[in-house]
C-alpha cells in the first residue's frame, strides 16, 4: 500500500472538494482498502466519510432513502427492509459475511470494484483498471465471467448482491457533486463495457454518493425473492443470482420485477421478462417463457457457457420462490437453494 | 512465551489415556495466550516481506531497489546481488526431507510466486510497500503449467524415497480371466494447505546464537537444517514452536524466506519477523499437485476383483522430484489376485509439491472409491456388499497379516447409524422436496507409521513430575494427548505432571506428520516414565526401610503417585518418600519411541464413512447433508480430541470434493485464486451434520501402546463417499474434482 | 506526521501514537500496542481470524484503517474473561472442542459473543452455522464450534433469566 494522507471530512463540501482524481472515498473500507493492499488502487489521498450525517434510513413517499453510510447490517435489519423490500434484506444476508456486512456501507456496495481476478491482478492487462491495455480475461479464466453485455475490452461482472435487489425494485442513486445533485437508476448505474472500454465512470470527480432511494414497493412487498448460486453453502460470490418481485392478484401477475446478478458488468434488470409476465399465471411455464427473454442475446465470453442456463434456471427459482410468497422470517441461509433442507 | 507452557484456569474434563480429556492449552487458546511465532515482538524487532515472482519461468533483469530503499522506514532491501551467503546451497538436499528451496542465489525464476527479494523495514507497512516499489522486470519464458502444459517424465521415486510401482500376480492373466473390466479416469486438482496461521518466522541472533520462533512440525529436523544451511552449530540454535496454527504437511519443511530472515537479523544485528501473505503462501511450501488417474477393474463373475491397476501422472515442480503417490492408495484396501500400481511425471512451472494431509492416500483414495463404486453399480451390488466380497483378509501388497483390522465392524457401525440398509440402488431414486438426494460410501484406511523419537521423564522430590519432547501441536491435541500417555507411564495423575515441549533443547520426538507423532512421541514418553519408575522401583525394592523391600519377583505396580506390591495391595509407598529416602531430588529415566526392525504386519487405520448429499436439479449446488464415519485406529488416548481430528478429516473431504482447487493462467503461470474468496475451503454452513464414532480395536503389534493414529484417515474415504453419493443423487460420475456445479446441469 | 488515534481497548482508553496512515487496526492491535490475541490469517477480510468488536459489533480489523475508528470501544479477546473467570462462550468453545490449533479460535470466540448479543440465531444450528461462516476453521472444527455458541447462548440464557 503506498503512503497516502488521511483526512477526515466534516462536511459534504469538504468530502467532495476532496473526492478528486488522486483522491479515495474510504467509507467501510471492506473493498477500498482490499484493492489498496494489493496494487489495484493506489490513491495518494483518503478522504473519510464516515463521520458525515448520511446514516439515516428515512421513510419517504411509501419508501425508503437510505444514507449511502448506513451499514448493510444494520440496512438488511431494518424494519421497513424486512417488510416491504424482503430481497433486499436476503440479498444483503446472502453476501460476504457478518462481520464485513457490519462494515461495508451501502454506497460501498454499490461503488464495489469487479472481482475479476485480471482486475486484481495489477501484472495482468486491464481495460478496467488501466485504460486501453487490454483484456486478460478473453482466453484466461473465465467461469465467474460475463454473459451479458460484455465486449472484447471488457468481460467482468459486477459482485454485488444488494444492487442485484436494489435495481429491482427501481431503486435511485442519488449523487452530489461540484454541478449540484443528480439521480441515477441503478440498473444504469454501472457502465456498461463498449467495443473500446469500460464506458464512462459512474462518478465524476468530485461527486459522492449520498443515498439510495426505494419507491414504494406496492403490491410486491409480500412476493420478493432472491436466490443465489454459490460454490459453497456461505460465504461465497455468486456464480449467478436472481432477484425477483411480484405484484400478484387473483391469480393474475399485475407487476413483474426481475434482475440478474454475476451476469453481466451491472445487476442485469429483464425489462423484456417482466412486461411478457404482466397478466400472465404465476406458473412455471411463464417463467420460463420469462426466463428465455432474460437471457436473449446471452453469449459466453469464455468457457462459462454453462452459466446462460444457471442463469435462465435462477431467474424461474427466484420467481417461483416470489409466487410462493415471501417467508414471514427469512431462511436461515438467506438464498440459498437450500432452505429448510438440513436441520441436522 | 515462557519456556514451560503455563496452565493457569485450566478448565478440564476427564482424566489419564483413554479418556476424554479437555484441551490442557484450551485456556490459552482461548483467552489470545496462545503465543504463535508471529506473535513474538522482540525488543527492536524488524519486519521483512518477500517480493515475489510474477512469472513463472526465466530470470529477473531488474529490481528497483533504489525506489525501494527510498521508502519511509525500509532498511534493507536483499536481492540476488547482495545477499549473504549461506554455508550450503538451497539447491542441496541435506537430507531426504529437505527440499530445494529459494533463498535469492540467483536471478532465475522457476515458478510464480517464487520469492525474487527481502525488504526490510521499521514497519510491516513500509516493508509491504518497499516490496511493491521493487517493480521487477523480467525476461521471461514461456511457462509450462498444469498435467496438459508440462514435460511428462519417469520418476525414480515417488513421495519421499518409494519406488514408483509395485507388481503382485499375474496382472495381464488375470485381467483376459475376468467376466468384467472396467475404466476409470478422475482428474483432482492443485490443492493448497491454507493452514489460518501463515507461515512465520522471528529471528534473533545474541553473539553467534540464534533463537527463532517458527512454526515447525519436525524441530528436530528444522534445527539440524537451520545449523546446516547458516552454518552454525546446532547447539546453538534454539527453535521455539510451541504452537502451530495448522500445519497439514506443509509446516514441515524449511523454506528459503526463513533461512534468509536469519541472514538478514545477523546482517543488520536487529531481531527481524517475517509472516508470509495468504498469497504467498501459494508456491514457495508446499501443496498437493494435480493428478490424472487411471484405474482398471477386472472382476469375476462372482463380484471378486481380480485385477486392480492404478495409474497416477502428478505434477511436479521443474527443479525437485515430490511425485503424489496417488497409485499406492489402491494397494491394501481391496483384495485383489492382481495388482500394479504405476506412476509418472509431469514437469510444470510451480513450486514444488509436498505431503499435504493424506498425500497420496486421500487423492487416491478419492479416485480408487469411485472406480470401486462404479464397479459395484455395473454389476448389481449393494456398494457396501461389493465392498465386504472384495474385503482384504490379508494385505495384498505384501501378502501380510493385518496388525489388526476391524474395519467390517467400521462398516457395520456407520451404515446402522446412518441407515443405509434403505438405499435404493439405483440412481436418482431419492428426493427431498425438489432437491435430489444421494448416498454414497467410501472406505477409509491410513497407514501407521513410526519415526524416531526420544523423551526425558523425571520424578521430583514432592512426587510430581517433569516430561521433556520437543513434539508439535499443530491442533491435533499433543499437549494434552501426549501428557496423558506420559502421566499413565510415570504413574501419577496429570496433574501432577509438568510437560514441557515444542522448542528444540529438548529430547528429538520426531515428525508430527503421517498420523504418527502420538504413536512415536507417545511411545518415548510412556517408556521414559518406565524407565524412571523402574530405577525408582529398584531403591524401594532394595530399601529395607520400605513397605516394598522385597517384593522382588512379584514386583510392584506404579499409580496414583505410589508403588504397590503386586502380591499385597495393602503394601504402598508414595513416590516422595522413596526419593527422600534415597536422598535424590530427582530421578531421571530416558525412553525412545520407533519401530524395532522390519515390520512383519501390515498396519493400517480403517474406516468406513457413509455420506447423503442433497443437490439441486437445476442449479447443482451440493450441500453433504449428513457424513458419518466409524474408524478404528487402535488404542483412542483421547476419544474427544479423536473425534475432532477425524471430524476435521473429513470434512477436509468435503473441501476436496466440492470446493477446493487452485486455478493456473497457464498463459502466465500466475494463480487466479491465490486467497481464501477465491479459493475455497469449507465454511460452518457447509457442514449440517457429521459424526465420527470409534470402533473398538487392540493391536498387539502396531506398537506397545497399541496406537495407530487418526490425524489422516478421515480425508480418505470421505471424498469417494460425497462423490458417489453426488452419482447416486444424479446419475452423473465425477470425471474431476472439485464436483462443480456446471458438471450436475 | 505522527496522529494520536485514541481507542477504548477492553475498558481502558488509550492514546496511541500512529506514525503510519496506512495502519489497520489489526496491525495497531498486533504489532504497536502488543495485544496478540486478535490473529492475522489473511489480511483481506476473507477468514474472520482477525474479528473483534468495534462499539459491540463483529468486524474485519485487518480492512479497518485505524485513523478511521478514533473514539472507538474495542473489545479484542483479552478482554473477554475477568481475572481467571472465563466468558462462557469461552467456557464452552472449551468443553466442546471448538478448535484445535487455536488460530482462528479469538475470531470465532469475538464472532460468536457477537452472535449471540444479535439474538437473531437463538437456538437454531443452522442459524448459527451460516452466522459463524464468516470464520474460517481449517482445522474445521466447525461442529464444536456450532455446539459450543449453542452452549454458550443456553449457558448466557440462563444467566439473564437469574
Amino acid at each position: 500500500m503506498n503512503l497516502f494522507e488521511y483526512t477526515r471530512a466534516e462536511t459534504l463540501d469538504a468530502a467532495m472538494s476532496a473526492a478528486t482524481e488522486d483522491g479515495a472515498i474510504l467509507a467501510g473500507g471492506t473493498n477500498l482498502l482490499d484493492l489498496m493492499k494489493i496494487g489495484v488502487v493506489n490513491p495518494t489521498r483518503l478522504i473519510d466519510i464516515t463521520r458525515l450525517p448520511l446514516h439515516d434510513i428515512e421513510e419517504h413517499d411509501g419508501g425508503l432513502r437510505i444514507g449511502a453510510m448506513v451499514r448493510n447490517a444494520d440496512l438488511a435489519r431494518h424494519p421497513v427492509i424486512l417488510s416491504r423490500f424482503p430481497a433486499v434484506a436476503e440479498a444483503l444476508l446472502s453476501g460476504a459475511s457478518a462481520q464485513l456486512r457490519n462494515a461495508a456501507s451501502t454506497g460501498g456496495n454499490i461503488m464495489q470494484q469487479t472481482r475479476c481476478s485480471y482486475f486484481q491482478d495489477p501484472l495482468s492487462p486491464c481495460n478496467r483498471r488501466e485504460p486501453g491495455s487490454g483484456c486478460a480475461a478473453i482466453g484466461g479464466e473465465t467461469r465467474n465471467h460475463a454473459v451479458l453485455g460484455w465486449t472484447e475490452a471488457c468481460i467482468a461482472t459486477h459482485p454485488s448482491d444488494l444492487c442485484v435487489a436494489l435495481a429491482a425494485y427501481d431503486a435511485v442513486v442519488e449523487i452530489t457533486g461540484p454541478d449540484g445533485l443528480r439521480e441515477v437508476p441503478m440498473e444504469s448505474f454501472h457502465p456498461l463495457p463498449d467495443a473500446n472500454g469500460t464506458g464512462p465512470a459512474p462518478l465524476q470527480s468530485g461527486e459522492i454518493i449520498t443515498h439510495i432511494r426505494l419507491p414504494d414497493s406496492g403490491g410486491m412487498a409480500r412476493n420478493a425473492r432472491y436466490v443465489k448460486l454459490r460454490e459453497r453453502t456461505s460465504f461465497a460470490f455468486a456464480i449467478v443470482s436472481a432477484a425477483a418481485a411480484l405484484e400478484i392478484q387473483d391469480g393474475r401477475i399485475v407487476q413483474a420485477r426481475l434482475a440478474l446478478g454475476g451476469v453481466a458488468a451491472r445487476p442485469w434488470r429483464a425489462r423484456t421478462a417482466e412486461k411478457a409476465l404482466a397478466d400472465q399465471s404465476p406458473t412455471e411455464e411463464a417463467f420460463a417463457r420469462a426466463a428465455d427473454l432474460a437471457l436473449e442475446g446471452a453469449a459466453p465470453s469464455g468457457d462459462n457457457r454453462a452459466k446462460i442456463t444457471l442463469a435462465r434456471r435462477i431467474a424461474i427459482r427466484a420467481l417461483t420462490r416470489a409466487a410462493a410468497g415471501t417467508p414471514d422470517r427469512l431462511p436461515a441461509l438467506p438464498a440459498s437453494v437450500f432452505e429448510g433442507d438440513c436441520n441436522g | 512465551m515462557a519456556d514451560v507452557m503455563n496452565i493457569q484456569g485450566h478448565v478440564r474434563l476427564g482424566s489419564n489415556a483413554g479418556q476424554s480429556m479437555t484441551r490442557r492449552d484450551g485456556v490459552l487458546k482461548v483467552t489470545g495466550r496462545a503465543t504463535y511465532a508471529a506473535d513474538n515482538r522482540p525488543e527492536g524487532v524488524l519486519h521483512a516481506v518477500t517480493a515475489t515472482a510474477g512469472i513463472a519461468r526465466g530470470r529477473v533483469t531488474h529490481l528497483d531497489t533504489a525506489a525501494a530503499e527510498a521508502h519511509p522506514g525500509v532498511v534493507k532491501v536483499y536481492t540476488p546481488a547482495n545477499r549473504p551467503d549461506l554455508a550450503v546451497s538451497p539447491d542441496e538436499k541435506i537430507h531426504g526431507f529437505a527440499w530445494r528451496t529459494e533463498a535469492l542465489q540467483d536471478d532465475t525464476v522457476r515458478y510464480a510466486g517464487q520469492p525474487i527479494a527481502l525488504v526490510v523495514a521499521e514497519t510491516l507497512e513500509a516493508a509491504t510497500e518497499g516490496s511493491h516499489l521493487l517493480a521487477p522486470r523480467y525476461d521471461a519464458d514461456t511457462p509450462r503449467i498444469g498435467l496438459d502444459g508440462g514435460v511428462p517424465f519417469q520418476p525414480e521415486t515417488i513421495s519421499i524415497g518409494r519406488p514408483p510401482s509395485l507388481e503382485v500376480g499375474d496382472i495381464d492373466a488375470a485381467r483376459t480371466g475376468a467376466a468384467r473390466h472396467f475404466e476409470t479416469v478422475i482428474e483432482t486438482p492443485a490443492q493448497y494447505h491454507n493452514a489460518l496461521e501463515p507461515h512465520a518466522i522471528t529471528a534473533q541472533w545474541t553473539g553467534d546464537r540464534l533463537e527463532i520462533d517458527t512454526p515447525n512440525q519436525a524441530i528436530g529436523l528444522a534445527k539440524q537444517s537451520f545449523a546446516a544451511y547458516l552454518g552454525v552449530n546446532p547447539a546453538h540454535i534454539l527453535i521455539r514452536s510451541p504452537f502451530l496454527g495448522g500445519g497439514f504437511g506443509s509446516k514441515a519443511i524449511l523454506f528459503g524466506a526463513q533461512l534468509l530472515v536469519a541472514l538478514a537479523a545477523k546482517d543488520l544485528d536487529r531481531p527481524i519477523k517475517l509472516a508470509l501473505r495468504r498469497d504467498q503462501m501459494y508456491g514457495p511450501v508446499g501443496h498437493r499437485p494435480a493428478t490424472r488417474q487411471t484405474l482398471k477393474l477386472d472382476v469375476d463373475t462372482r463380484g471378486h476383483i481380480a485385477a486392480l491397476e492404478h495409474h497416477t501422472i502428478a505434477v511436479a515442480s521443474s527443479f525437485d522430484d515430490f511425485i503424489e503417490n496417488a497409485s499406492n492408495a489402491s494397494h491394501s484396501v481391496y483384495a485383489t489376485t492382481a495388482l500394479r500400481t504405476t506412476h509418472a511425471g509431469i514437469r510444470a512451472d510451480t513450486g514444488t509439491p509436498g505431503p499435504m494431509r493424506a498425500p497420496g492416500e486421500a487423492t487416491g483414495s478419492a479416485a480408487l472409491e469411485v472406480a470401486i463404486d462404479d464397479a459395484a453399480y455395473a454389476l448389481g451390488f449393494d456398494p457396501l456388499e461389493f465392498r465386504l466380497r472384495n474385503y482384504a483378509e490379508t494385505d495384498p501388497a505384501t501378502g501380510m497379516q493385518f496388525s489388526s483390522k476391524a474395519l467390517r465392524e467400521c462398516y457395520a457401525q456407520a451404515a446402522e447409524a446412518f441407515g443405509w440398509q434403505d438405499r435404493p440402488l439405483e440412481p436418482g431414486s431419492m428426493k427431498q422436496g425438489r432437491l435430489l438426494k444421494g448416498w454414497g460410501m467410501g472406505t477409509a484406511q491410513f497407514p501407521c507409521p513410526m519415526f524416531q523419537a526420544a523423551a526425558h521423564a523425571t520424578l521430583r522430590a514432592d512426587g510430581s513430575a517433569v516430561v521433556e519432547t520437543s513434539a508439535a501441536d499443530m491442533g491435533q491435541g499433543a499437549w494434552t494427548s501426549l501428557a496423558q500417555i506420559a502421566a499413565d507411564g510415570l504413574g501419577i495423575d496429570i496433574d501432577r505432571l509438568e510437560f514441557r515441549s515444542g522448542q528444540s533443547n529438548l529430547p528429538d520426538a520426531g515428525v508430527a506428520g503421517g498420523s504418527g507423532h502420538t504413536a512415536t512421541a507417545g511411545t518415548a514418553l510412556f517408556n521414559a516414565g518406565a524407565d524412571t519408575i523402574r530405577q525408582l522401583a529398584e531403591l524401594a525394592l532394595n530399601d529395607p526401610a520400605s513397605p516394598l523391600f522385597g517384593a522382588d519377583n512379584a514386583g510392584v505396580t506404579a499409580r496414583g503417585g505410589r508403588l504397590y506390591r503386586n502380591d499385597d495391595d495393602t503394601r504402598s509407598e508414595a513416590y516422595e518418600d522413596i526419593l527422600a529416602r534415597a536422598g535424590l531430588d530427582l530421578l531421571r529415566g530416558e525412553g525412545k519411541g520407533a519401530r524395532e526392525g522390519e515390520p512383519e504386519r501390515a498396519m493400517f487405520s480403517h474406516g468406513g464413512v457413509f455420506a447423503e448429499v442433497l443437490v439441486d436439479p437445476d442449479l447443482g449446488q451440493v450441500r453433504v447433508s449428513r457424513l458419518i464415519g466409524a474408524f478404528a485406529a487402535g488404542r483412542i488416548v483421547n476419544p474427544h480430541l479423536a473425534r475432532s481430528q477425524l471430524l476435521g478429516g473429513m470434512i477436509w473431504g468435503i473441501g476436496f470434493a466440492l470446493q477446493e482447487e487452485a486455478i493456473h493462467d497457464v498463459r502466465t503461470g500466475r494463480f487466479t485464486n491465490a486467497d481464501l474468496a477465491g479459493y475455497h475451503i469449507p465454511v460452518n454452513a457447509d457442514v449440517p451434520m457429521i459424526e465420527a464414532l470409534t470402533v473398538h480395536e487392540d493391536d498387539p503389534f502396531v506398537n506397545s501402546l497399541g496406537i495407530k493414529g487418526v490425524g489422516e484417515l478421515g480425508v480418505t474415504g470421505t471424498v469417494g463417499a460425497i462423490a458417489n453419493a453426488v452419482w447416486h443423487a444424479t446419475g452423473i460420475r465425477p470425471k474431476r474434482f472439485p464436483i462443480h456445479p456446471e458438471s450436475l446441469i | 506526521m505522527t496522529q494520536i488515534l485514541n481507542l477504548t481497548i477492553n475498558g481502558t482508553s488509550q492514546d496511541i501514537p500512529i506514525d503510519d496512515p496506512r495502519a489497520t487496526l489489526l496491525d495497531v492491535l498486533r504489532e504497536r500496542i502488543g495485544l496478540t490475541g486478535t490473529k492475522k490469517g489473511c489480511d483481506r477480510g476473507q477468514c474472520g481470524a482477525c474479528t473483534v468488536l468495534i462499539d459491540g459489533r463483529r468486524i474485519n480489523s485487518c480492512l479497518a484503517l485505524a485513523l478511521s475508528y478514533d473514539g472507538a470501544e474495542i473489545t479484542t479477546v483479552e478482554g473477554l474473561a475477568q481475572g481467571e473467570l472465563l466468558h462462557p462462550v469461552q467456557a464452552a468453545f472449551i468443553e466442546a472442542d471448538g478448535f484445535q490449533c487455536g488460530y482462528c479460535t479469538p475470531g470465532q470466540i469475538m464472532s460468536a459473543v457477537a452472535l449471540i448479543a444479535e439474538g437473531e440465531a437463538g437456538l437454531d444450528p443452522e442459524r448459527v452455522r451460516e452466522g459463524m461462516s464468516g470464520n474460517l476453521c481449517r482445522c474445521a472444527a466447525y461442529a464444536g464450534i456450532t455446539e459450543a455458541v449453542l452452549k454458550a447462548t443456553r449457558a448466557m440464557n440462563r444467566e439473564d433469566a437469574a
